[in-house]
């Protein structure tokens, strides 16, 4: 780790493996269930040492404000098999005060229902958990406010997620509407949406003291970032970054949830911290994730749209109303798909947060632009319908030639084709311009059409070693971590292909933060950025070593940031048609037709990114339909926090779902000609779904989810 | 969880007298609701007795007082009791609510028995650190101003508005199908249409079984309405969900008159609603969509709705009137 980077530029590589199909390289530990997640690792066969392990279980706050005025552990502990219990009076001392999420056990204060309260170390599971129901906590309650309405009131941050301006403003917006032809006016509501990768977020840590002096911190933990956690963690523990170390081999899904550590991965730390050479694991329950580990805001989104009487835009208003916590910001970036999709001279969005007493929000699946891209390509369609156009024409006509936003032109925007294609493929054509036309038995069928974007990312801070080893194998380093959608496959593809060598001659090593430095799996940017630090650090190695290298001849390098990022405004586009098909006597929706047609730049695996885009797509499908988080006001946290009612799209919902993509290879975007495409499948698909249930009926629901409740009787 | 008991006795007599003779102790069957109780804390028994080594596992045709009918052991796994074939054919509302029901994994685990007393699946019930009527008596009932999705909108009371939540019992009540149980007065047979009870001012008490009493068996009388039977689920997705409402039908008709009708509710009450106002408005005329509706109008003059539950009676009214028209067109 010595060794200090080479910034470099890349050149595109000769491709080989990347663009085709490959198996994937973990899928048969996967399959068989040999693939450790993280709390099936034994620590003490990593650091070569017998570890005893315990359990924990989280104790979790019974009111959203206030102060713990008693925390008594005597009956828990007295419950055989229970070692110990932390809370804020006797929990180690945490340092800093940038992450209050991260801050647990250090106060008496309560800001959320369901706060980490104290935390149960025992020797069996079922001990920890009964301990943890033993714990008798008062408090001293406080008024709070939980609810977000119409009428809560509301600040405006100082900006949006990740750094975007909070407001953007052009042109005369109200002249515009007031002089426009064909207005629409509404607003589109997103619920409470949570994130819920299969496994949950899970962490097993052990702090070691070495007799020397110095500590150190070993955690596996399900993560999307493994140096994030680090350096997160270090300062906060009061360690260095070195005395850290973060595993993440496999994660078995995150979806943005798990992109920034959250407070049940410090309080396992910090249980660590406490108990130093004994190993302790959590896995977070079903229902404490609904609480602890991040969900998106529910959104409102004040269109205002006005255009000439062909369906050219003049005005376009997007104003969203959202909240966060009052323990830590959070705010959602709802607005940015408005600020570059369509053309139009006169344009407005903002964003204001209710501040509430509740769970931190963070990030899931395409924040901001799958809230938003929901709201305004509804209310596109809306458009579409009051201009009597059909919504691809009504589209193709409002194609912007520059990013409205940025003002750059854009590389290489393909949405109009996306769009053909797709009409094409899904027999747009035969179908009927006026809603509420088509009726097949008890059903009411029709179809709809929603395009997607997503901003191409590149994340800086992406180093790769390259080092010879016997056998003309070559080992290829990167921290970074698979969360289930392929890294490990398409990094040895990449890898194979930048130095020129078959991917069995690969071996990939990611997933640990003693490797070298990687940025987080989100954003749609892992592939990109490990990929392009890849691609770097292979064409130093070979520069500097040749095609026969020494066993033991080793290069690290980082890709130097990309110039043309300057030049164009970069976005991944598509477009998504539906097919819905309502009940008439119950109001039940059901989707028989899923069909995304992408331009994402170069595939990189065929196998790896159709899950990526299907998976997406169907995560689109469930929010249009099912996903609700319904918190209950009096108490302040989700009360639908299991799967039984929060619903997620089970496999009889999805039926026919495909995914294609345009062939091309963006070159200007990444030396592998990738874009990313981890997030774009769900954006968009949410509006289909949307507007092919209103051209079945004509009956429109502008409020996620489209459940039966708010169709039957109109029908 | 609260450390317990476990005794698997593999007599009937043995198993309801370790029961009856501790409050605290309670039946497990296949487990796959009373286990996730033990775990979220809503129920903390300190013995279990396992009922899966009695000899209840038979589904056979019998003659009961003078009928045919099948009886089936309270251990019948639901995907067995589902794949029946006599039930497929001469009960299949029940077959269908059957696999309507939870997932294939599920219904291999979940009995006859268990799934009929399957508790509530209120999200407050499940919560222990929120109020609720049923789970302690006396501490409120957090749904009525809640989160009301799975709310009752017929006979509830202001002490509990949730809704029984088994699609197969709706299902049995419609082919006018007994509980068989023993306990420590002995054995009874019910019908299980009387088996779940109203909330009323005593909503931790789900049934009319006494503490210790065990089911045994459901006995399905074989019939004319329940050989033409079905079952409909109305729900957000397309499996794996519980009803928002469901309706059990059985139809007899002599040309295009009805001469005798079933029709049972779920998702709408504390127990499956015998909807027996609609089934007397229908029997003896004629059968037409509009006659459907106008009975199940009838039936729904009773039902008290909130915002977040109104949309169940236009919801249980069109199911009905699917349920019947399939019926009536010789489809099931
Ligand atoms: C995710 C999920 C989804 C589900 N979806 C549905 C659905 O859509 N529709 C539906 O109907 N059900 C659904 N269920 C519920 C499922 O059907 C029940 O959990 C199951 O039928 C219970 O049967 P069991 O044998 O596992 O009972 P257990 O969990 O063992 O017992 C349940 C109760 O019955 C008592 N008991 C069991 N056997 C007897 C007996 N012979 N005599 C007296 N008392 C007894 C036990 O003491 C306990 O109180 C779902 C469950 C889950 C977990
Ligand atoms: S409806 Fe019944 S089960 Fe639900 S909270 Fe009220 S009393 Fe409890």
């Amino acid at each position: 780790m010595s060794d200090e980077p080479q910034q470099r530029p890349t050149r595109p590589i000769d491709v080989r493996s990347v663009g085709r199909e490959h198996v994937r390289v973990d899928g048969r530990a996967k399959v068989t269930g040999t693939a450790p997640y993280a709390v099936e690792h034994d620590l003490g066969e990593l650091l070569g040492r017998e570890l005893p392990l315990l359990h924990l279980w989280l104790v979790t706050s019974r009111i959203a404000k206030g102060r713990i005025e008693s925390v008594d552990a005597s009956r828990a502990l007295a419950h055989p098999g229970v070692v110990h219990v932390v809370d804020h009076t006797n929990a180690p001392r945490l340092q800093g005060d940038d992450e209050p999420e991260l801050l647990v056990l250090q106060t008496p204060r309560v800001s959320f229902r369901n706060e980490i309260v104290a935390v149960v170390a025992a020797e069996s599971l079922e001990a920890a958990r009964e301990g943890a129901a033993l714990v008798d906590v008062t408090y001293a309650e406080e008024p709070f406010s939980a609810e977000l309405t119409d009428s809560t009131p509301t600040y405006k941050p100082d900006s949006v997620n990740p750094s975007m301006p909070t407001d953007t403003e052009e042109g005369d917006v109200d002249a515009a509407i007031a002089a426009a032809e064909v207005l629409v006016e509404e607003t589109y509501r997103t619920p409470f949406e949570h994130n819920n990768p299969m496994e949950p977020h899970a962490a097993m840590a052990v702090w070691e003291d070495d007799p020397g002096g110095g500590s150190r911190l070993t955690m596996y933990d399900s993560t999307q970032g493994v140096h994030g956690v680090r350096s997160a963690f270090a300062p906060m523990l009061g360690l260095e970054p070195e005395q850290v170390r973060v595993l993440a081999p496999n994660v078995g899904g995150g979806f943005g949830s798990k992109g920034v550590p959250h407070a049940p991965e410090m309080a396992v730390a910090l249980t660590a911290r406490a108990l130093p050479g004994r190993a302790v694991k959590l896995a977070v329950t079903r229902q404490q994730m609904f609480s602890l580990t991040g969900y998106r805001t529910a959104t409102f989104s004040h269109f205002r749209l006005g255009a000439d009487d062909e369906g050219r835009l003049q005005a376009l208003e997007h104003r969203v109303v959202e909240q966060t916590s009052r323990l830590k910001e959070y705010a959602e970036q709802t607005a940015s798909p408005t600020r570059m999709m369509y053309a139009g001279p006169n344009r407005r969005t903002s964003h204001r947060l209710a501040m509430l007493d509740v769970a931190v929000p963070s990030w899931m699946r395409a924040p901001g632009e799958m809230p938003g891209a929901y709201a305004q390509e509804v209310a596109i369609d809306d458009l579409a319908v009051r201009c009597g156009l059909d919504p691809v024409t009504l589209r193709e006509r409002n194609e912007p030639e520059i990013d409205p936003d940025t003002g750059k032109p854009f590389h290489d925007r393909r949405l109009v084709e996306c769009l053909r294609r797709g009409a094409e493929r899904f027999g747009w054509a035969d179908r009927p311009s006026e809603p509420r036309s088509r009726q097949e038995g008890e059903w009411w069928v029709g179809t709809g059409v929603a395009a997607s974007s997503y901003p191409m990312m590149a994340m800086p801070g992406n180093t790769c070693r390259v080092e010879a080893l016997h056998g003309g194998r070559l080992a290829v380093s990167i921290g970074a971590v698979d969360i289930g959608t392929g890294a490990w496959t398409v990094l040895t593809q990449i890898a194979a292909d930048a130095l020129g060598c078959p991917t069995e001659a690969v071996v990939l090593r990611i997933g640990d933060s003693d490797l070298p430095s990687a940025s987080v799996a989100g954003g749609s940017s892992g592939t990109s950025s490990w990929g392009s630090a890849i691609v770097a650090a292979a064409q130093a190695f070979r520069e500097e070593h040749g095609e026969a290298p020494e066993v033991g001849a080793v290069t690290t390098a980082a890709a130097e940031e990309n110039p043309e990022k300057e030049r164009y405004a970069m976005h991944s586009f598509g477009a998504v048609f539906a097919e819905a098909r309502v009940h008439r006597w119950t109001g039940e929706v059901r989707v028989p037709r899923l069909l995304g047609v992408y331009s994402v730049g170069r595939v990189v695996n065929p196998t790896t990114a159709r899950s990526q885009l299907l998976g997406g797509l169907t995560m689109g499908l469930s929010a249009a339909l099912f996903e609700e988080g319904w918190r209950d006001p009096r108490f302040g946290h989700t009360v639908t926090q299991d799967l039984a009612t929060y619903h997620v799209a089970a496999h009889a919902d999805v039926q026919r779902l495909e995914a294609e993509w345009l062939d091309e290879a963006d070159t200007v975007a990444t030396p592998m000609g990738s874009r990313g495409i981890g997030e774009i499948g769900i954006v968009g698909s949410p509006a289909a779904v949307v507007n092919a249930v209103f051209h079945a009926t004509g009956v429109r629901v502008r409020d996620l989810p489209v459940t039966p409740d708010k169709l039957v009787g109109q029908l | 969880m609260r450390p317990f008991d476990y005794l698997r006795p593999d007599d009937v007599a043995t198993a309801v007298r370790a029961v009856a003779d501790d409050p605290d102790a309670r039946f497990l069957a296949g487990g796959t609701n009373l286990v996730d109780h033990l775990k979220l804390g809503v129920a903390r028994p300190g013995l279990l007795v396992d009922v899966r080594g009695l000899p209840l596992h038979d589904v056979e045709v019998a003659d009961v007082g003078g009928g045919t009918v099948l009886r089936v052991g309270a251990n019948v796994r639901n995907s067995d009791l589902a794949a029946h074939p006599v039930v497929r054919r001469e009960f299949p509302a029940v077959a269908r609510a059957l696999v309507s029901a939870a997932s294939a994994q599920i219904r291999h685990q979940a009995t006859t028995g268990g799934n009929l007393l399957q508790r509530t699946r209120c999200v407050y019930f499940q919560d222990v650190s929120t109020p609720c009527n049923k789970r302690e008596p006396g501490s409120g009932c957090s749904a009525v101003e809640g989160f009301a999705r799975y709310n009752a909108v017929l006979g509830a009371s202001p002490e509990c508005v949730t809704v029984h939540p088994s699609d197969l019992a709706v299902a049995l009540a419609a082919v006018d199908a007994s509980v068989v149980t023993d306990g420590p007065a002995g054995e009874r047979r019910l019908p299980v249409a009387e088996l779940h009870r109203l909330p009323g001012d005593a909503p931790e008490k789900d049934t009319v079984l006494e503490h210790g009493e065990l089911i045994t068996a459901v006995e399905l009388p074989a019939s004319p309405v329940a050989q033409r039977s079905t079952y409909y689920k109305a729900r957000d997705r397309a499996s794996y969900a519980f009803a928002l409402a469901s309706v059990a039908a059985g139809l007899e008709l002599d040309g295009d008159v009805v001469r005798d009708v079933r029709i049972v509710w779920g998702g709408v009450a504390h127990k499956p609603w015998r909807a027996l106002r609609a089934e007397e408005a229908l029997r003896g005329e004629r059968f037409s969509e509009e006659a459907v509706l106008a009975a199940a109008d009838a039936e729904l003059e009773q039902a008290e709705t909130s915002p977040g539950t109104a949309f169940k009676v236009p919801m249980v009214r069109g199911a009905t009137a699917l349920v019947l028209g399939r019926l009536a067109g010789g489809g099931r």
